[in-house]
């Protein structure tokens, strides 16, 4: 019986396909790698790489401990290298105004009623609930996360810098 | 070009062959032992049997899916999300050219009972369209048998998360889904979830690479999470797409794992204009003007980001929006 062996990425190793263009431009596909964008990227930068309309996905880099961060909508992480945790905290007071969309940076951590943590590694995806504050944690070497979530303030755009642009 | 309302027809008597011929409008669907006939007024497509019931698998599985669903570079079908039109070189150059191409308008509902019933009849006892081609049997010869429960498989979304309390379930051994043959090697182990009395079931976390490496299906997504209409349809590919897909608007992939090579068409014309090759960790967006068939040598893990409000293919179609998601 065959042997069969699935290919990951990490910080460490990951390799890049591309657009091999026939008639087109490559920019139109807006191609990068996540590993590629956390490894040239700050602690918790959030780097969109994808993005349809308002929403977004952003790659960060996961090293260790990051701000506090809220939206007033539900957002998944998904762990695709390392081993993060994640605090939550249900406000005692809204921390974030309704109807606002994208994830927002708190000053500083919350009064509330701390809700517990997940500790995720590879693979695993993480609800960031509606309206509680949360936080990335990460002890060991640094991680990448993939955040599903709606175009924000602290959302960072640099296309041309992530994106293959020549064919 | 001909566009018309009509409705489904009965079944005519089978062939000799034990199959069933159906039609509806202006199109009769044949099949022999080797091959399905698609015909059409003065005319007449063939495709090869296997080839045909794995799109038509997708196309009914899928409710005719996001835009356009080629089952090859002649025939297929487009969503207008209430009525499908069904076409024959719609999409091809030179069909259209030569003004040889023709579309009729069904009730999405109608086409469907039409493409179910097709689908039930023709395929045999050990068969399943959903399967990679290494896992499943022949579809050709005559009539022996059939294969119900694998057709039936229902579609699989999640409203926010799977494994939320009273959202989507997980998948397991013991409820049928064991992991599959090529991702053996996928960790199954479970986040820690250390959640403070009383937030149960708000502290949340799942193995998403485990769930999907259990699908039974291949190249058909399924909603693992939702921010509004943002939604991560996750999917195992193995061996090739069996339609290529005609986008609405614009649709981002995210290769998990291994290894997919996409090619890329114009979506009116079909000429060629890129291949996307993806790794693990890639990310590319399929704009909205074109079609798009994959290639994944290994099973692999794609999730397939999908924007679901429903005014985006008019406003796409109305020139409205870019066809592109960036301008850098």
């Amino acid at each position: 019986m065959a042997s069969y062996q699935t290919v990951f990425g990490s910080l460490e190793n990951y390799e890049k396909g591309g657009v091999q263009v026939i008639d087109d431009d490559p920019k139109h596909y807006c191609f990068s790698n996540i590993f590629d964008v956390a490894s040239k990227s700050k602690p918790y930068e959030k780097v969109a790489v994808g993005q349809n309309l308002k929403y977004v996905i952003e790659t960060l880099r996961a090293e260790g401990t990051s701000p506090w961060f809220a939206a007033a909508h539900d957002e998944a992480a998904l762990v695709m290298d390392g081993e993060i945790e994640v605090h939550f905290i249900q406000p005692d007071q809204p921390v974030v105004p309704e109807g606002k969309e994208g994830t927002i940076k708190l000053p500083s951590e919350p009064t509330g009623k701390k809700m517990g943590y997940v500790k995720a590694w590879r693979g695993h995806m993480a609800l960031l609930p509606k309206g509680t504050a949360y936080q990335f944690r990460n002890h060991g070497k640094p991680g990448v996360l993939m955040v599903q979530t709606i175009k924000g303030d602290i959302t960072v755009e640099k296309w041309s810098e992530i994106c293959q642009t020549e064919a | 070009m001909s566009t018309v309302q009509a409705a489904p027809k009965s079944s005519q008597p089978s062939n000799n062959l034990g199959y069933q011929t159906f039609s509806i409008g202006q199109f009769k669907f044949q099949r022999d032992e080797y091959f399905a006939h698609i015909l059409y007024p003065g005319n007449r497509h063939i495709m090869k049997v296997d080839s045909f019931l794995r799109a038509l698998m997708r196309d009914v599985g899928w409710g005719f899916f996001y835009g356009t669903v080629n089952f090859d570079n002649v025939f297929g079908t487009v969503n207008h999300y209430g009525t499908v039109e069904m076409f024959v070189g719609l999409f091809n150059e030179a069909y259209r050219k030569t003004n040889r191409h023709y579309v009729e308008t069904f009730q999405s509902a109608d086409l469907r009972k039409t493409f179910e019933a097709m689908l039930d009849d023709w395929t045999n006892q050990g068969f399943d369209p959903y399967a990679a081609p290494d896992e499943t049997g022949t579809v050709f010869g005559v009539k022996h048998g059939s294969n119900t429960k694998a057709l039936k498989r229902e579609r699989m979304v999640a409203k926010r998360m799977v494994g939320l309390p009273g959202d989507l379930g997980y998948r397991t051994d013991e409820n049928g889904y064991p992991v599959n043959r090529q991702f053996t090697d996928v960790p199954q182990d479970k986040p820690e979830i250390h959640a403070e009395p009383g937030f149960e079931g708000q502290v949340h976390a799942f193995n998403m690479l485990g769930y999907v490496s259990r699908s039974d299906v291949t190249w058909n997504p399924s909603v693992v999470s939702c921010v509004k209409d943002s939604q991560f349809c996750a999917t195992t590919e193995e061996e090739a797409l069996p339609i290529t897909h005609g986008n609405d608007r614009v649709e981002w992939f995210i290769q998990a794992t291994d290894e997919i090579i996409w090619d890329v068409d114009d979506g009116k014309t079909g000429r060629p204009r890129a291949k996307v090759t993806m790794k693990a960790g890639d990310v590319a967006a399929m704009p909205a003007d074109i079609r798009h068939k994959g290639y994944s040598p290994k099973r692999s893990i794609l999730i397939v980001w999908e924007n679901n409000d429903d005014r985006l293919p008019q406003m796409y179609a109305k020139g409205e929006l870019p066809p592109y998601p960036v301008e850098f």
